[in-house]
């Protein structure tokens, strides 16, 4: 069970976003992108979601096209959590959640298997607390727990999620990485645009790090979080060590001087 | 009470405000003589029930109209007005009254309807791809041009009293219309309302952005599509007829929404219903207002609707603050 990009490619215009990117995701894994701002992070996460089309290359979900699936099998599969937390009308959070049913869904009105699956987000969210509350009332960090219990509640193998933590306390990160790690441990695929490199550290099973639209370095945390590459890609002096526990922690020491 | 029970409600109120718009005037015409044989059954027959079948429609599309492109753009400012079909249906029909055309048999309503096509066809062109900004934008072109068109036709009238008809026309009202004519209407704007009433869910995804309606499989292309025919099929049918009544299309949903909360799926048919009996009762009350003439529904919605629309803009301040 995989997503797959061969030898992807995607421009704006003139402009190229990404290139030439190869790369295999698991199911059972997280997968983190990381790179520095517009290295092309985004692009990649829209086009696995399906929302892109590559000009080159391609996106596969076990062999088949993203591009070329009905955007409703393959909104069953792939499920996105988009930048910016976006709620346009004040809904209640149970309302919200619900919408993630929406592929599912056949004719007028929710099935058993609707509710069901509406339920199991909600408490695997810790959101049913305020189920009738509206969204806009919500806290910075209960939203962000609510719109992920969105993406849950489509019950698709893949969650692909576009910076979930920005704009959250750190212990409201905590709680979306948690909620998505434990999502792994289930079996599913993660993929998760991640801008602090600590937290991608700690939680990531496999890192995919850009640069200027090309994958610079994949591969493992420590292969990839090398001191040489930090300083390439982000112009930071970092390194990675093992803290009292054990624990693999980054450290990083300032800008690398030129 | 619940959804079930407050859309009975509506639906009572609908009725009732229909049955009103059939009795309600300077002459009382009662159930009993509906049929009789003389002056009474025969305002009843000609004048009455087109007008009244009339405001339950025009009213019904634009609170329904509203409320879709509302919930599209995902802003509450907006109003069916926002595409610029209603001031291209309006051109037409100007151009109908200025050429004589409204003198034949459906003249004007094929110049209105004919014309409101035409931008339609236009605004798929101009927006094709844009989103939601190129389509307020390309609604936009169209309402300035349509609107610079129809002042221009009004300036060349030959005489004083063509562009009294004219302007009279503009402002929309519901008198005087033959049963024909509406019929005419009807097919435009069922087929119109059909459409827009299947938009539900994909305008409910658009609550997530467009990236998240899009990851949740819903195509923004073809909704858009959706959209501008059933809006301009219904709206362009409405003016076609009635020339161009206001604030109904922007009103209606706020109203709905604080009572059925906001998620847009849920206040589109109640819009539909809210128009029909807002437009109902103010038609009927414009009647029994005393004096030789009669206030024009248009500009009755207009003078009515922006102080409320005021003090609804302050209460949300309020809230916001």
């Amino acid at each position: 069970m995989t997503l797959t990009v061969r030898n992807l490619g995607f421009s704006y215009g003139q402009r190229r976003i990404l290139d030439a990117i190869d790369a295999t995701f698991e199911a059972g894994k997280l997968t983190v992108i990381l790179g520095p701002n517009g290295a092309g992070k985004s692009t990649l996460l829209a086009c696995l979601a399906g929302l892109l089309k590559p000009d080159a290359g391609t996106a596969s979900l076990h062999d088949a096209d993203i591009t070329r699936m009905a955007p409703t099998a393959r909104a069953r599969q792939i499920g996105l959590l988009p930048q910016g937390a976006e709620t346009h009308w004040a809904i209640p959070s149970m309302a919200l959640v619900a919408l993630g049913r929406i592929p599912h869904m056949r004719g007028a009105g929710t099935s058993t298997d609707d509710r069901r699956a509406i339920s199991a987000a909600m408490s695997a969210t810790a959101t049913e607390g305020f189920a009738y509350r509206p969204v806009t009332q919500l806290s910075g960090g209960e939203r962000a727990r609510v719109l992920l219990a969105r993406v849950l509640a489509g019950e698709p193998s893949w969650i692909l999620a576009d910076e979930p933590l920005a704009n959250l306390d750190p212990g409201f990160q905590l709680d979306i990485l948690n909620l998505l790690r434990r999502q792994v441990e289930a079996g599913k695929g993660v993929v998760a645009v991640l801008h602090d490199l600590a937290y991608a550290v700690r939680f990531a099973d496999h890192l995919l790090l850009l640069h200027e639209g090309r994958l610079f370095a994949q591969g493992s945390v420590e292969n990839v979080i090398t001191p040489a590459n930090l300083a390439h890609v982000y112009g930071i002096d970092a390194n990675l060590f093992k803290d009292e526990e054990g624990a693999v922690q980054l450290c990083i020491k300032g800008k690398v001087r030129s | 009470m619940n959804v079930r029970g407050l859309t009975s409600l509506l639906l009572l109120l609908t009725v009732a405000a229909f049955l009103l718009s059939l009795m309600a005037g300077k002459v009382w015409i009662w159930p009993n003589s509906w049929a009789a044989d003389n002056a009474d059954g025969w305002i009843f027959l000609e004048l009455r029930l087109p007008r009244a079948v009339l405001g339950l429609c025009i009213g019904a599309v634009l609170g329904l109209s509203g409320a879709v492109m509302q919930g599209y753009l995902r802003n509450p400012l907006a109003d069916p007005t926002v595409l610029g079909v209603s001031a291209s249906a309006a051109f037409g029909g100007v151009v109908a009254i200025y050429l004589g055309l409204n003198l034949l048999p459906f003249g004007l309503f094929a110049c209105a309807m004919l014309s409101a096509g035409f931008s339609i066809l236009l605004l798929l062109v101009i927006s094709r791809g844009g989103g939601p900004v190129g389509f307020i934008l390309g609604g936009m072109v169209l309402s300035t041009l349509a609107g610079a068109l129809t002042a221009f036709v009004i300036s060349i009238a030959p005489n004083p009293f063509a562009a009294n008809e004219i302007i009279n026309w503009l402002m929309g009202a519901l008198t005087d219309r033959l049963m024909a004519d509406v019929g005419t209407a009807l097919p435009f704007m069922a087929l119109g309302v059909a459409l827009l009433l299947s938009t539900g869910r994909a305008l409910d995804a658009l609550t997530l952005g467009e990236n998240g309606a899009k990851s949740l499989g819903i195509n923004l292309f073809r909704l858009q599509w959706i959209i501008v025919l059933g809006v301009g099929l219904a709206v362009g049918a409405s003016v076609a007829v009635s020339g161009v009544v206001g604030f109904v299309g922007l009103i209606v949903p706020h109203l709905i929404r604080a009572i059925y909360g906001e998620q847009p799926s849920q206040i589109l048919l109640p819009s539909a219903l809210g128009g029909a009996i807002l437009t109902l009762t103010a038609d009927s009350l414009l009647r029994l207002v005393p004096g030789p003439g009669e206030v024009r529904l248009g500009i009755a919605m207009a003078v009515l609707g922006a102080p409320f629309f005021l003090l609804l803009l302050l209460r949300y301040r309020k809230g916001a603050a």
